[in-house]
């Protein structure tokens, strides 16, 4: 017995030396694992972060390519845990999506939503600041490096300080105003919500992603997300702008139009 | 240090380096490397963008010519206007009730007599008579459906584009302010409002095709201690003064002090102006940082817009 624990053991520290070699990462001028580049997500997260089926268009008439594909969630053990009435106002929310979603008025994703929505992040990263310039709304973040300083006023996007914990950036982030979204299901968290956000290098072109939600107001336990960002390798690749305030305009402004004008036709582009 | 010591320290550090031209003093650099611009700044300037006729080709006020002039603009163009409460003047949107006025912020004292200095005049070229043809079309379009729907409106009312961030960069009515952050290969210019700029400086160049983009697509290169952005590909829309989809900006940024860059620009678009045009102006490091913008979340200037168009027509019609 003694003998098989011994060459376990053998066998683990082969093992994890062979992992070290392969998870040779890019490294900063600092020695901190450099975390630029243009990342995405490969999921169904946006949709929904628990485990889900593939369900019909929230507009019938959209047909299979608006459907919601189906996905194995990004939930640490599966379910979110809601606290009875917030579990209530989660499917309310759900209910209304097609009215209610912040993404659909093209509003800033906060976070964590920006991370997993269906477009590319690009992290910047200097010993002071980490910014992140996400696609989706030009979502802009700058991540004080070793920073205290305090939220001084509530934003979309939330107030960030990162430090590097070993090879993983670890961020907090505060002051969110609770008008996002977690996703198109009708998941959220309030303004309440503390989220650690956890950045680590899997490799030259994975970034493992995770958030722990903290919100005693809304769930039972924090709870945690976990995803990986894959790089985009394309050469010379260029984030294009998204702007996407004209394709909210007539959901938002539509009620106030002159009566008898059109909205710009569907298919236009901008 | 008060602010106004830090932009005449500023002022006569440009003076010195402008008479000696020499002697690259010592800037801070990045870790990396590259000479360091980061930092907030204000974009709010005493010169205005065009020059008086009055002063022809006169590029620099005499610093008691200066107090004179930077009194009135700061002073009278920018003051509360004296209403009496209660009345309909009195309710109109005043950019120093709210703290948003030119002289709220840091405003840099600038002994130009304009931000243009391309021409010698300090005048912005006449447009073409196509650009004029082109911007006369436009208008026509617009034509009483100016109030119709969203899209009829302004692009800077609409969340799309500020000229605060556009290239060229130049101050507006407020908020004009923007931080530079560098990392090894970007430099990123985030205005106040509007959409980051992410400008790649590893030597790639503008592709000769570009995807139209409401800001445009800019790379930039360092030149000595001098940031050189060149944009182009512009969405048809963003027109910035009347140019064309052919506008091609080149922008120079340089550290001059600790509290100072100077910013210097050139446009050229053959369809909208005969000779190329661009100016200077410094950017002045703010005590701070800058808080998120978030246009469209709280665009209630567009639904007061419309519905007080709709109120408007519901009004005539019981004429």
């Amino acid at each position: 017995m003694k003998r098989l624990a011994t060459a376990a053991g053998a066998l683990l520290a082969i093992l994890t030396a062979r992992a070290e070699v392969l998870t040779e990462v890019p490294r900063a001028a600092d020695g901190h694992p450099d975390l630029s580049g243009v990342w995405q997500t490969l999921n169904t997260a946006h949709w929904n972060l628990e485990p889900h089926v593939s369900a019909y268009p929230v507009v019938i008439e959209l047909g299979a390519q608006f459907a919601v594909p189906p996905g194995h969630g990004v939930v640490e053990g599966g379910a979110i845990p809601y606290l009875p009435d917030a579990l209530a106002e989660r499917q309310r929310r759900f209910e209304n999506r097609l009215t209610d979603d912040p993404e659909g008025k093209c509003y800033l994703g906060g976070v964590p939503r920006s991370t997993y929505m269906p477009y590319p992040l690009q992290i910047f990263q200097n010993p002071r600041d980490v910014v992140i310039v996400y696609q989706f709304a030009t979502g802009f973040r700058r991540i004080f490096v070793d920073g205290k300083e305090e939220a001084p006023l509530d934003a979309w996007m939330g107030w960030s300080n990162g430090r590097w914990d070993g090879d993983t950036f670890v961020v907090t982030v505060t002051g969110l105003n609770g008008l996002t979204w977690l996703d198109r299901a009708g998941n959220y968290a309030s303004g309440n919500a503390r989220i650690t956000e956890r950045y680590s290098l899997l490799g030259p072109n994975h970034l493992q992603y995770e958030a722990t939600i903290d919100d005693p107001t809304v769930f039972s336990r924090p709870w945690t997300i976990r995803m990986p960002l894959y790089r985009i390798v394309d050469e010379d690749y260029r984030m294009l702008e998204f702007k996407c305030e004209p394709y909210a305009e007539e959901k938002i402004y539509g009620h106030l139009r002159k009566p008898g004008t059109e909205a710009p036709a569907g298919g236009q582009s901008r | 240090m008060n602010r106004q010591a830090v932009t005449i320290a500023g002022l006569a550090a440009i003076a010195a380096a402008a008479a000696a031209n020499a002697q690259a003093p010592k800037h801070p650099r990045t870790a990396w490397g590259d000479p360091d611009i980061s930092g907030a700044y204000a974009e709010f300037t005493t010169a205005p963008l065009e020059r008086d006729p009055k002063y022809g080709d006169k590029e620099f006020f005499t610093p008691e010519e200066h107090e004179e002039f930077a009194k009135q603009r700061l002073t009278l163009q920018f003051a509360d206007d004296d209403t009496e409460p209660g009345t309909q003047a009195d309710v109109h949107y005043s950019m120093g009730q709210f703290a948003l006025s030119e002289n709220e912020g840091v405003t840099s004292l600038n002994l130009r007599t304009s931000i243009v200095t391309q021409p010698k005049n300090g005048r912005i070229p006449a447009l073409t008579p196509a650009a004029v043809a082109r911007r006369d079309a436009i208008a026509a379009a617009r034509k009483g459906r100016e109030f119709d729907g969203p899209e009829t409106r302004s692009l800077t009312e609409r969340c799309i584009v500020w000229t605060s961030t556009l290239a060229p960069i130049l101050p507006r009515g407020y908020n004009s302010n923007l931080q530079i952050f560098q990392s090894p290969g970007y430099v990123i210019i985030q205005g106040e409002m509007g959409d980051p700029r992410m400008i790649p400086t590893d030597g790639r160049k503008l592709p000769d095709k570009l995807l139209p983009q409401w800001n445009g697509t800019s790379v930039g290169r360092w030149e000595g201690d001098t940031f050189v952005i060149e944009t182009a590909g512009f969405h048809p829309e963003t027109a910035w003064r009347n140019s064309s989809e052919k506008l091609r900006v080149t922008e120079r940024i340089k550290r001059v002090d600790d509290d100072t860059l100077e910013y210097a620009f050139t446009v050229a678009d053959p369809d909208t102006w005969a000779e190329p045009w661009g100016g200077v102006y410094p950017l002045t490091a703010l005590d701070g940082l800058l808080y998120e913008y978030a246009c469209t979340e709280g665009n209630y200037g567009m639904a007061n817009i419309l519905s007080g168009a709709r109120t408007a027509e519901r009004e005539a019609a019981k004429q």
